[in-house]
């Protein structure tokens, strides 16, 4: 077990203040338009407190919990790509003037994150845009320089039912091991109500000392084993990855394929919302004269037509190919490319398809698998 | 500056319609002054009435075509037009007066006018291009100024203009927009209708219309049962649905059609995938 200590549910003012004193711009959940989403907070009282959701394919609704949980709730919309990878994004203007063309660079002072609040899944996804965007050998510099400042305090899932979450099955939660700067477990007992602290980093560890602390008793880590089993227990969506890859790009002519195609609307609603998802394009954009240029990155995917116009054509024409490029990306090709699985379980995808498709049911009846996960 | 080349010749011309189209140009206001002096305005009279004889570079249409003498206007300005563009619902997909396509016009005539007999007008409302090759469409009702802005640049550029045809939702989820359909359930045409508004309607929290018509690909069949099994909707709902400003876009009359139709309905609601919700909604014990 890590280090660890306790601290009172009164003390996350405290932390927020301290990485508000550090310069830090803080981002975490807060409740608007109906969903609990990452944005600015302030105060702790922008926390989504007494708030939970509930979650099925194609269904999201903000519903109330009795108790004063601050984070009793699974992921809404929107994951922390949002702001580490920007969209749309300026990577330069270009002015005509007199004197000759004149370059900015328009990404002088990227933001300092903390994010607070981060899911486990969110947490290995965060890890994932690492190895493609910043640890491979092509460097995205915007993605770099906003990933390497980043304090990141982890809550591990508890308090919730985990509706449409699989990272049981993906093996990222819902319990994080490392990654994080603090990782934070909500224990709310009758008459107290207090976090287990897990320090992951020096930085981690030099903000706690700001904060009233107490060690952590095994009854601690006890009852936030047991929040942490009991939300592994209840996840409501499974996958077998076992063989999963070679499962996938063996059927790629199933019949599955087309039956699927015919629901999805390629709206592209999954891959915006997919954590890891990280696709963009590239366009020039100027004023009428032309004496201004911008060159925007904008989020793309492969949903599109445009995004695979080549040489006067789109290659991916049909639902089924579009589809099949999403599902087989995420779930085989990715591990070629990468080393890993381009999901990380969040179930994301599920809830914010509009139709309800759902990614673990399409693989399984299409790769033919099938996994019943032991409950703990 | 760019170097000084010859000016374009800009005509816009109006055929039924509302002028919002025509008012979307105007309403580039910083752009205006500007526009003037790249491009010579030879016809455009909700701007003025000053009007310089063709041919033109660049001719905008706003409208559809419902009388006999616009087909004959629309093949003179097509004639007289290097480079013809329909600009707006009306222009690209009939417009909202293109719902009289699906009734007797005859007996519209004689619920709105008092003397019907001097109404010449013709069966269906269309857009320019049942007509006329047309090389560019601005969709929208009204079209977006960004992209008529785009447009024009990409045109006094000679490059290709970039407009998107793809969903509303991947501009509703650039935007940071929380889904109206599946946190509210919401009805929202955003999954088969073409961006272009920067998802509007969902930033205020309603669901799209279909102002800007078909997206790319738009599968409106899945779509529509999803409203008839999970949204609530009745079939005589999602009817008007479709058939609002762009409603001879022909993706959308197959649509309206389908659910006007109750053999199409029923098919709808017996689909293999209609069933798959169902049943695993039975699984999970909801209604
Ligand atoms: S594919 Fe779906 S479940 Fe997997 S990480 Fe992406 S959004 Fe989450
Ligand atoms: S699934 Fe599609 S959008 Fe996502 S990373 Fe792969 S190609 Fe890009
Ligand atoms: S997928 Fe797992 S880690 Fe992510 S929110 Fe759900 S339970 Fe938590
Ligand atoms: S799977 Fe769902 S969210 Fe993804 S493109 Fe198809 S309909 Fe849209
Ligand atoms: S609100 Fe409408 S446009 Fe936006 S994502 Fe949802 S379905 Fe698409």
């Amino acid at each position: 077990m890590p280090e660890a200590v306790v601290v009172e549910a009164s003390q996350l003012a405290n932390l927020l203040a301290a990485l508000q004193a550090r310069k830090y711009r803080v981002i975490g959940p807060t409740v608007r338009d109906g969903a609990i989403i990452y944005d600015d907070l302030t105060t702790v009282s922008d926390l989504p407190v007494g708030w939970t959701d509930e979650q099925e394919a194609g269904e999201y609704r903000l519903r109330r919990r009795d108790d004063g949980a601050y984070f009793g709730y699974a992921v809404g919309p929107y994951a922390w790509k949002r702001f580490l990878h920007p969209s749309p994004f300026t990577l330069w203007r270009a002015r005509r003037t007199p004197d000759g063309v004149i370059v900015e660079l328009t990404d002088a002072e990227p933001s300092r994150f903390a994010f607070l609040g981060v899911r486990p899944c969110d947490l290995a996804a965060i890890g994932i845009l690492d190895r493609v965007l910043r640890d491979g050998p092509y460097v995205d510099p915007s993605y770099r320089d906003r990933r390497d400042h980043v304090f990141i305090v982890t809550v591990q899932c508890a308090n919730f039912s985990p509706s449409t979450c699989f990272c049981v099955s993906m093996g990222t939660g819902p319990r994080a091991e490392n990654g994080f700067d603090l990782a934070l477990t909500e224990l709310l007992d009758p008459g107290s109500h207090r976090f287990l602290v897990e320090i992951g980093s020096e930085r981690g560890a030099e903000i706690l000392r700001e904060l009233a602390h107490r060690p952590a008793s095994a009854s601690d880590w006890e009852t936030a084993t047991r929040l942490v089993h009991k939300t592994a227990a209840r996840m409501g969506r499974q996958l077998e990855v076992r063989g999963l890859p070679e499962a996938l790009l063996a059927n790629l002519e199933h019949h599955r394929w087309d039956h699927v195609a015919a629901r999805c609307l390629t709206c592209g609603n999954c891959t915006m919302v997919c954590p890891t998802c990280f696709c963009f394009s590239v366009e020039d954009r100027s004023d009428l004269t032309g004496s201004v240029i911008e060159r925007v990155r904008t989020a793309d995917v492969c949903f599109t037509t445009a995004f695979t116009y080549t040489a006067g054509k789109s290659l991916r024409q049909s639902a089924r190919s579009r589809y099949r490029q999403w599902l087989t990306h995420k779930l085989a090709t990715w591990v070629t490319q990468f080393g890993t699985f381009g999901c990380v379980g969040c179930g994301r995808c599920i809830t914010w398809c509009p139709v309800g498709i759902d990614i673990t049911e399409e693989a399984a009846a299409i790769s033919g698998l099938t996994r019943k996960d032991e409950r703990p | 500056m760019p170097r000084q080349r010859h000016r374009p010749k800009l005509a816009v011309w109006k055929f039924a319609s509302c002028d919002g189209c025509q008012l979307t140009l105007l309403d580039c206001e910083d752009e205006l002054l500007l526009m003037s002096e790249l491009f010579e305005i030879a016809y455009f009279l909700e701007a003025s009435s000053a009007v310089v004889r063709g041919p033109y570079d660049l001719s905008l249409v706003e409208g559809s075509i419902t009388t006999p003498e616009e087909v004959e206007r629309i093949h003179a300005i097509r004639r007289q037009s290097r480079i013809l563009v329909a600009m707006g619902a009306c222009a690209t997909a009939g417009g909202i007066q293109a719902v009289r396509n699906f009734a007797d016009v005859e007996d519209m005539k004689r619920v709105v006018y008092a003397s019907p007999e001097y109404v010449r007008t013709l069966e269906h409302s269309l857009p320019a291009s049942a007509y006329v090759p047309v090389d560019f469409e601005l969709p929208g009702c009204p079209p977006s100024k960004a992209q008529v802005l785009e447009f024009l640049t990409a045109f006094l550029q000679g490059r290709r203009p970039s407009i998107p045809t793809h969903s509303v939702c991947i501009d509703c989820k650039r935007q940071g927009v929380v889904c109206v359909m599946v946190a509210e359930g919401i009805p929202c045409l955003g999954p088969v209708t073409r961006t272009g508004c920067d998802a509007l309607c969902p930033r205020y929290r309603r669901g799209c219309y279909g102002c800007f018509g078909p997206m790319e690909s738009p599968n409106t069949e899945s779509l529509s049962a999803w409203f008839l099994v999970r949204s609530g909707l009745a079939p005589q709902q999602l009817v008007p649905l479709y058939r609002s400003f762009n409603a001879a876009a022909p993706a959308f009359v197959e649509a309206s059609q389908r659910s006007a139709d109750p053999i199409g309905v029923q098919q709808a609601t017996e689909s293999p995938w209609t069933q798959a919700v169902n049943e695993r909604e039975s699984a999970n014990g909801e209604p």
